[in-house]
């Protein structure tokens, strides 16, 4: 799919879908979303193993994209391409071009340090530092800022705030960030990316290691947050995307089947593989 | 179904050669710990009636007259500290670009392979290396070339623990270290370093352990020195030397002493292993 024809699919008013997508109409923020990132033509190996076969995909600022997909269908490898994650390992690589604000991130020369200084990313298994609340959250902001230390004592709340963990953990800054819950350290890994003001969030599978009451808490926080980010998440689940999602990308074994609203990927998938998937026929 | 149906005979003798397998293996072990306690029995009846006060307030005496271990117990410490105070920091470098920067490289693996030799490679060999690159061009011994021998036999144990222990660190912090623009040697020191701290302190104290007994390699740097020496570039009394000394010796004062300084250094490997083993718990429990 060209980046112009998913475009084009997203629009509320393309003729032949209008009937069918009131729901993307309605929503307040459906204003036309504007592209943060695009990818083209990207190809991704593991040592000879192609993973992902020419993907085009726009992803929108302010909005939520989730990748839907069965196990090792790319999606996860898609996701780490954006802040070039795959670069800590020398036997992966990609091609094509992935374009962030009129950069190209995959062209040699870019500097990976500030270019993930500016995209957060939170990960499957919550990843605390081993090292205090506080120091976990200022980690990030002291790598790249040199501040008082009452303005960073003000960065640190802030972004514990935002993330919803302020309240639990305000006592107990000092203490390690190791001794929190499960729930708790995936906020807490949330709130050290948005402590750097990324303009990009990813969100690799967030909720597959948490309980169901968790799980709405970082739902309520990906809402949230959206305001003010290009959010791009991996889920395993279908209702999480439907719920948590503006756009829905479907992918399988390396491909990129269908990408639209979500409203629409989930009412009215216009590939048959999509429905096959999004109603557990597969997968 | 009836018992009946399967091949009883069979059956017997596959019992018949269990028992005399796990018996056989009850006697090897019974025999292994029977020398260890054999041995640990005399140290302790012998070693423990040696020890008074005089043995840490005075020095090696000469045959017939009272002494201590004085010399040698400062001796050994000094040239320990020394040889870990070298060789730890450049074992911990070495391990920390093995596991860290040279994953899967040609190089590394030749690098922890020639470790690994280093590792198992007799004693009395790194001796007789650093009297030739020290003491014979010194033209004398010292504590210094001692220290040195030590050094070099803490940098493998040092790397090989460094590795694994490094190793054992998820992957997933480094990537979430990298993910906020975190440069590599600030993810691994800020990082990777405190998520295996204790485990990179038990491998030093392993070291420490593995030196602390060591007698060879003193033999031909440190020598013996029968008096208090402070002066590192003299020769100095180590408590392995001390104990080969006095122990081959005719005189039953000396041989007494010999028995103290053995159930000494015993007593203090054990605790520091006990130290190491408790600590790589403590750190196996609190991830």
């Amino acid at each position: 799919m060209t980046p112009e024809r998913a475009q084009a699919m997203q629009s509320s008013s393309t003729p032949d879908r209008s009937g069918i997508i009131p729901t993307a109409i309605a929503k307040p923020e459906a204003a036309a979303p504007t592209e943060k990132i695009a990818i083209r033509d990207l190809k991704f190996y593991y040592k000879k193993f192609l993973a992902l076969k020419s993907v085009n995909l726009s992803l929108h600022d302010k909005r939520v994209t989730a990748f839907i997909g069965p196990s090792g269908c790319g999606k996860s490898t898609l996701l780490r391409c954006l802040n070039r994650m795959y670069d800590l390992y020398p036997e992966q690589r990609a091609e094509g071009e992935i374009v962030i604000d009129g950069q190209n991130i995959l062209a040699p020369g870019v500097d990976l340090n500030l270019l993930r200084a500016r995209i957060g990313m939170v990960f499957q298994k919550p990843t605390p530092f081993p090292m205090t609340i506080f120091d976990n959250i200022a980690f990030g902001i002291r790598l790249y800022e040199s501040l008082p230390r009452s303005v960073l004592e003000d960065r640190v709340e802030q972004a514990l705030t935002r993330a919803a963990l302020w309240n639990e953990v305000k006592d107990k800054l000092q203490q390690s960030g190791l001794g929190l819950s499960g729930g708790q350290q995936q906020r807490l890994c949330i709130a050290r990316a948005i402590a750097v003001k990324p303009e990009i969030l990813l969100l690799d599978e967030p909720c597959s290691a948490l309980d169901p009451i968790s799980t709405q808490r970082v739902e309520e926080l990906i809402e949230e947050l959206k305001s003010d980010y290009c959010i791009v998440m991996v889920t395993h689940s279908m209702a999480q995307a439907a719920r948590s999602s503006d756009f829905t990308a479907f992918m399988y074994l390396g491909e990129l089947i269908e990408y639209n609203a979500t409203e629409i990927v989930f009412q009215n998938p216009a590939n048959r593989r999509t429905e096959d998937y999004i109603t557990g026929r597969f997968g | 179904m009836s018992v009946a149906t399967f091949d009883q005979s069979r059956y017997r003798a596959r019992r018949i050669r269990s028992r005399v397998i796990l018996s056989l293996a009850w006697v090897a072990t019974a025999i292994g710990l029977m020398f260890l306690g054999l041995i640990l029995f005399t140290l302790v009846i012998r070693g423990f009636s040696a020890w008074s006060w005089a043995l840490f307030a005075q020095d090696t005496p000469p045959p017939g007259s009272a002494g201590g271990l004085r010399n040698a117990i400062a001796g050994s410490l000094a040239m320990t500290l020394v040889g870990v105070a070298v060789g730890a920091p450049i074992g911990l470098m070495a391990g920390t670009y093995l596991a860290e920067y040279s994953r899967n490289s040609r190089l590394g693996q030749i690098v922890l392979f020639v470790n690994d030799i280093l590792l198992s490679a007799p004693s009395i060999i790194i001796g007789l290396f650093i009297y030739q690159v020290m003491v014979a061009r010194m033209h004398h011994f010292s504590a210094w070339a001692g220290s040195m021998a030590l050094a070099i036999l803490v940098i493998p144990v040092v790397v090989r623990t460094t590795v694994e222990m490094l190793k054992l660190v998820p992957n997933q912090l480094r990537e979430a270290a990298s993910a906020l623009g975190t440069p590599k040697w600030k993810t691994i020191t800020l990082v990777t370093y405190r998520a295996a701290v204790q485990g990179l302190l038990t491998g030093v104290l392993l070291a420490v352990a593995r030196i602390s007994g060591e007698t060879a390699p003193l033999l031909f740097t440190a020598l013996n020195n029968q008096f208090w020496n402070s002066d590192m570039n003299a020769p100095m009394a180590s408590l392995p030397i001390v104990i080969f000394q006095f122990a081959l010796s005719p005189y039953a004062d000396w041989q007494h002493l010999a028995w103290g300084g053995a159930l000494l250094i015993t007593v203090a490997i054990l605790g520091l292993n006990i130290l190491a083993r408790s600590l790589a718990s403590w750190s196996s429990n609190n991830p």
